[in-house]
């Protein structure tokens, strides 16, 4: 085997320099900026809005309870912003990672160092969806630090039916949501990071995914689908809410991650099959 | 475009196939025709039935169906479910009922006199149809389903003809006269029985006390009256029948005897015993012991007529018979609701299937449960519409429930007051439009006139309360005669909130008072509801003196109402499960195959290590001589000498030195291997002086590590014609078909006859030592113009080698294919005698710099070289970071920004990236681009320093002076083929010397490449 001396394809592009790479971007530290900011927005917004009749329970609604406790608000923060928010940021980490070296054309020469394809691709995923994780879990976590200090540690009000739960049982549940958040964003990460190893420009990746994430929304409101709205990737986008109802429901959320990891697995799948195969022009 | 193009066709053919071929739902005709009965009494009275008969689609024999419609409906109605029922693979027959749409006759009300004769007789016309299975002659396999009206003709046909194996009878009533007149209360004073117990017993009982329903009555009976002859007949008709009279105005196509029943009935808000009699003939309680049908009762909760408590009553009188008995609470009813029209049907279907269809695919169908009932299931998480939910339960438990919970109220003794007139009057359901006003999911509007109204109320509920059935409370009326009384069971969420009242039903009834004692108590059942009380919400209870759906005393009255007892008995049924759907089978299925699919996309996709093409090396070197032989006096047989020495076994006979390069190529490979070097270079020395060639030499010299020593003496080798003998012996064109066969140095002529023969002989490779030899490559567009077109070359170690070419002749293809970022069609490149494959491990001695530089904008660069060393996973110290950035020469600048550099700065930085680890090949695309001519001057010395240290340079450039200056060798292209190849000296030498000065390498090329005048 003729390589330089040191050479290992498998010591190429490890993940701490692909971080660093990734790290140092703008667009990496102004959605976290953003991210971590959006909490104490909304609380700013609570406290200088009308506030509620002093009716405990006027509604039930998760918007009406945020002002609650701390949780109640980390859960109306998660609410607000799965929706599109954090689609857009893991959209962004995953869709930009790729196709942004080839519009800088660093791509190239990180393929002839060599860094073999299999391997860039798999670091890239890696550190995009470490940045993702990241992302969604720093806004609820944040989102509870804000909530707590302004709003105090209390037990959660569940919407809906206005139970409590004790706060120290439900902070188990809130590992599940984010925990559930997470992998019902593999999906948009997948995406993302399929459209960014097929096109050399980084806002066409985002704007791809989260384009057809707008499309699927749009397409889960037609109740003439039926049943095979289920299998939209957006479908159970909000199943998480059950694990903050009293009774603990999987089956939305089993459904939700059964869909989302089946359409991740392929559209990765087809990531990496193009791009060992695909020409470099870029 | 063509793959894209060819994926939507196919779908499109799969499409197009899948909608062929699906199994559309079968074509149902009807067949309509009128049906002549006998029915009365006296069995004297001719009806003509307007019937619709639906044969199964599939023809053969099938159970039968009989549809009804509902009071003011005719077949008509019921058209679409029929259709649907038809397309399951029954034979169904839809009628008008007497009195109704264009069938003769009068409204009796189902009577066993009139409907019930009339249907026996359509179950005889079913059984002579040959379309219906028979379970006997006579006797056809035969369900019943109908809703309200039609459903109370379900259940008498069943319980008078035995004939009857099924009946899906929906929101009807057990008993008329309670449905008419209800009493929801047992007075202890007067110590009455339940309306039930009453009912069943066949005593006037509560109904005789109950309390006028009077606008359902109303809606009821003036539906049936309306429902003039005229108005049915249609226009013409109508003008001929003539405007109606007295007796058709007043009655409609009701039965004289009902008519004035009801209008007795109506005038005095009381039942008489003549009304209770005839009510209840037409009631399936009195009958439905007989009933041997199984039965699904499916009954709304939004029904202020038929409440949840007639299926109830239906179902214990049914199911004491031993017959089997289901019963469903949907969202629907008189009352409005979601009526789930769909659900519904399945379940309908569900019933027939198990029971009318027999062993066979009754077993398929979805069991019924014992009790289901529809909740809210909260909002489709797509759609964030109400969805319903259909917990259920293996058996039926009543309206007590399963058990009870008991809710505390409190309140005092509160004084009422009966209006003078009965008005205004509280609101609780407007009959018939209650869904108008409240919407689907809201429970309607709801208002308590002041001062008519008792309020009771629980604390705030601490847990969930899940009210099923029939809660009970005991109050304690005071006051003079018989009191009306009105109960209503509120959920209070707070103060701004309106209170709601489930299912907007409310329960009449009447107290006696006795006289003298001053006051009576009475224990009341709340309407029948499924109904969750939220945490934190409260129960109201609240007795009041009117309602407007009832008819209440004129007379005004005072009374004190107070609870008897504090408890309110709820009952639950904590048997109601939701449906144990468990896990739907995709939920695991789905990730499993995706995973598989991922797999086999992976496995499939995976590119071979291997280059895909390979061409026999031998006619290889024949095209490249051709293509090289540019101006040999006679090409043809030079071309045709060096084909056949390139035949392993001559050539290696005919060639004395012929062992020569392979020798070399041989130990070289070894001497590659650094730690092999010391002992390998000698013998490789030896070998080189052995055979008289500097080739030898300068391949070991080229080895980077080795020795200074080496290089010093390869030094003069490196760029010295024995290096270029070597590339001429290696590369058997120039040599062959070259117009110099004898070079000037004289040196290259031993090794000729060799390497003619022998770098194809060598052993596949070239040998580890040639820097680079592209055999055969071929890359085409996506338009199929090729690119680069059959291009061989090989470059030596020491060479400055210069790829020349015009725009678009295929030089930065060749280098993207050099770098493994693009995939040839065919041929192959091999570095150090390794093939190039995307990532190929070999890249990694190969520096690039290709069309223009590549740097993360955002970072200094110094962090982008850093890192892209790091990315490399090379140790640190092999960078050489201090040469390469010397090269660079940036100063200050390096820490900045590189998206702040001008175009020149970057490309520095770019070849000084590129020598990072100090490669030892070198490829440089216009290197020279946006240097100013010091820098070129300087880039110029850099690269003949970079190549006499042994390691190997290829530039492309349009700068022909450059390239003359810089360059040892050089490959001509155009149009993706080779033109020329040689060394420099070798292509001006050949040229003809121009206007007295010697030749211009810009001359050359020109004319190389036809361009020159």
């Amino acid at each position: 085997m003729s390589t330089a001396t040191g050479y290992a394809p498998h010591r190429t592009l490890p993940l701490r320099v692909e971080i660093v790479r990734q790290f140092k971007r703008r667009r990496t530290l102004g959605m976290f900026a953003l991210l971590l900011a959006l909490p104490w927005v909304l609380v700013i917004a609570f406290q200088i809005g009308p506030q509620s009749s002093g009716q405990g329970q006027a509604t039930l609604r998760i918007s009406d309870l945020a002002t609650q406790s701390g949780l109640n608000f980390a859960a109306f923060a998660l609410s607000v912003s799965a929706s599109f928010l954090l689609v857009v940021a893991v959209a962004l980490f995953c869709g930009d990672t790729v196709a942004s070296e080839a519009n800088w054309s660093s791509l190239r020469y990180l393929l002839a160092a060599p860094v073999p394809r299999d391997r860039l691709l798999r670091q890239k995923l890696i550190v995009a969806l470490g940045y993702s994780a990241a992302a969604v879990i720093c806004l609820p976590l944040m989102a509870l630090l804000a909530g707590t200090l302004a709003f105090g540690w209390d037990d959660i009000t569940v919407p809906g039916t206005g139970e409590t739960i004790p706060a120290l049982d439900v902070l188990p549940r809130f590992g599940i949501v984010i925990g559930y958040a997470l992998v019902s964003q593999l999906v948009v990460a997948a995406l993302a990071f399929l459209v960014s190893t097929m096109t050399d420009s980084p806002l066409g990746a985002v704007g791809g995914a989260v384009g057809l994430w707008i499309v699927c929304s749009i397409l889960q409101a037609v109740e003439a689908l039926g049943v095979l709205r289920e299998f939209l990737p957006t479908f159970w986008n909000n199943a998480w809410l059950d694990a903050l109802a009293p009774e603990l429901d999987w089956s939305g959320m089993a459904k939700g991650a059964s869909v989302s990891v089946t359409y991740a697995a392929i559209l990765i799948a087809i990531a990496f099959r193009r791009f060992r195969r695909k020409d470099v022009v870029s | 475009m063509k793959r894209v193009a060819a994926l939507v066709a196919a779908l499109v053919l799969i499409g197009v196939t899948t909608w062929l071929v699906w199994p559309s739902a079968p074509e149902v005709r009807g067949q309509d025709q009128q049906i002549t009965v006998v029915d009365g009494p006296a069995d004297d009275q001719r009806v003509e039935l307007d019937t619709t008969f639906f044969p199964p689609p599939d023809g053969g024999q099938a159970p039968a169906v009989l549809l009804a419609h509902g009071f003011g409906g005719s077949k008509q109605s019921v058209r679409d479910q029929a259709v649907r029922l038809a397309q399951q693979g029954y034979a169904v027959l839809t009628w008008s009922a007497r009195g109704f749409g264009r069938s003769t006759g009068q409204i009796a009300l189902n009577s066993p006199d009139y409907e019930v004769k009339d249907v026996k007789q359509l179950i005889d016309w079913l059984a002579k149809r040959p379309e219906v299975r028979l379970d006997a002659p006579g006797d056809p396999r035969v369900g019943i389903a109908g809703g309200s009206y039609g459903g109370a003709i379900a259940l008498l046909t069943a319980a008078f003809d035995q004939r009857v194996d099924a009946i899906v009878p929906q929101i009807t009533w057990s008993d008329l006269a309670d449905a008419l007149f209800p009493n929801a209360a047992t007075t202890d004073a007067t110590a009455t029985a339940t309306p039930t117990d009453a009912a069943t017993d066949g005593g006037s009982g509560a109904a005789a006390s109950g309390v006028f329903k009077r606008m359902w009555a109303g809606i009821f009976f003036g539906r049936g009256a309306s429902l003039d002859v005229a108005s049915l007949l249609g226009r013409g008709e109508a003008a001929q029948a003539g405007p109606p009279t007295a007796q058709q105005a007043r009655c409609g196509r009701f039965l004289p005897a009902i008519c004035d029943m009801y209008q007795q009935v109506a005038e005095n808000g009381r039942a008489t015993p003549e009304a209770i009699a005839l009510l209840r003939a037409s009631s399936p309680i009195t009958v439905a012991n007989r009933i041997k049908a199984p039965t699904l009762l499916i009954q709304g909760q939004r029904d202020s007529l038929f409440p949840l408590g007639h299926a109830d009553a239906n179902a214990k009188a049914i199911a004491a018979a031993g017959t089997p008995v289901s019963l469903a609470w949907f969202d629907g009813g008189h009352d409005g609701g979601n009526g789930e029209a769909d659900w519904l049907f399945d379940q309908t279907a569900a019933w027939f299937a198990r029971y009318l269809d027999g062993e066979g695919s009754g077993q398929a169908a979805p069991p019924v449960s014992a009790f289901t009932v529809t909740r809210d299931g909260g909002r489709d998480p797509g759609t964030r519409q109400r969805i319903q939910l259909h917990p259920e339960a293996d058996s039926y438990p009543g309206l007590a429930g399963t058990g009870t919970s008991t809710v505390e109220l409190g309140g005092p003794e509160q004084n009422i007051v009966n209006p003078p007139g009965g008005a205004p009057a509280s609101i609780s359901t407007v009959p018939g439009i209650g869904g108008l006003l409240g919407g689907q999911n809201s429970p309607g509007v709801s208002i308590d006139m002041p001062g008519q109204g008792a309020t009771f109320e629980s604390g705030p509920l601490t847990t969930p309360l899940q009210l099923t059935g029939s809660s009970t409370v005991k109050v304690k009326v005071s006051g003079k005669g018989e009191a009306t009384l009105f109960a209503k069971l509120y959920d209070v969420a707070d103060d701004t909130q309106m209170p709601t009242l489930p299912a907007g039903l409310v329960a009449p009834f009447r107290v006696t008072i006795p006289d003298g004692v001053g006051s009576a108590e009475a224990t009341v059942s709340l309407p029948a509801v499924d109904h969750r009380f939220a945490v934190g919400h409260r129960l109201r209870l609240v007795v009041t003196t009117t309602d407007m759906g009832f008819a209440t005393p004129a007379e005004s009255a005072a009374y004190q109402v107070s609870l008897a007892s504090s408890a309110l008995t709820v009952p639950v049924v904590s048997t109601l499960a939701a449906a144990p759907t468990g896990v739907a089978w995709w939920v695991w299925a789905m990730p499993l195959a995706a995973v598989l699919i991922a797999a086999v996309l992976l496995a499939t996709g995976r590119t071979s290590a291997r280059p895909r093409l390979r061409t026999a090396p031998a006619t290889r070197v024949h095209d490249v001589a051709s293509a090289g032989a540019r101006n040999a006096a006679d090409p043809g047989p030079v071309a045709g000498t060096s084909a056949s020495t390139a035949d392993p076994e001559p050539g290696a006979g005919t060639s004395a030195n012929a062992t020569e390069p392979r020798l070399v190529g041989g130990v070289a490979g070894v001497a590659v291997e650094p730690r092999l070097v010391g002992g390998v270079a000698e013998i490789a020395a030896e070998i080189a002086t052995g055979s008289g060639s500097a080739g030898g030499v300068a391949g070991v010299a080229a080895e980077p590590r080795p020795v200074e020593g080496a290089v010093a003496n390869g030094d003069a080798g490196a760029l010295s014609p024995g290096g270029v003998a070597e590339l001429t012996a290696a590369e058997p064109l120039p040599v062959g078909g070259g117009p110099a066969p004898a070079s000037p140095d004289g040196v290259s002529t031993s090794t000729t006859g060799g390497v003619n023969g022998g770098p194809k002989r060598t052993g596949e490779s070239g040998g580890a030592e040639v820097p680079l030899e592209i055999s055969g490559l071929t890359k085409a567009y996506r338009n199929g113009e090729l690119a680069v077109d059959d291009l061989s070359f090989r470059v030596e170690r020491g060479q400055v080698l210069g790829l020349l070419g015009p725009n678009g002749a295929g030089k930065t293809t060749t280098m993207r294919m050099m770098m493994g970022l693009i995939q040839p069609d065919a041929g192959e490149i091999r570095i150090f005698g390794e093939p190039v494959t995307p990532g190929a491990p070999v890249l990694s001695r190969l520096g690039s710099f290709v069309e223009g530089p590549g740097f993360l904008p955002h970072l200094s660069g110094h962090d982008n070289i850093e890192l892209y060393w790091a990315a490399t996973g090379r140790p640190r110290e092999d960078a050489h970071f201090d040469e390469a950035l010397k090269i660079a020469n940036l100063g200050k600048a390096l820490e900045r920004a590189v998206r702040t550099y001008s175009q020149g700065m970057r490309q520095r930085l770019a070849i000084a990236q590129a020598m990072l680890g100090l490669p030892d090949l070198l490829v440089l695309d216009e290197p020279t681009n946006g240097l100013d001519p010091p820098q070129i001057r300087e880039m110029r010395e850099v690269l003949k320093r970079y190549a006499r240290d042994g390691r190997t340079v290829i530039v492309s450039s349009h700068m022909l002076a450059e390239v003359e200056q810089a360059c040892s060798h050089v490959v001509v292209m155009q149009r993706g083929r080779l033109v020329s190849t040689g060394p420099v000296s070798l292509l001006l030498g050949s040229a003809a010397p121009g206007n007295g000065q010697g030749p211009r390498l810009e001359d050359v090329f020109l004319d190389l490449i036809g361009e020159k005048a």
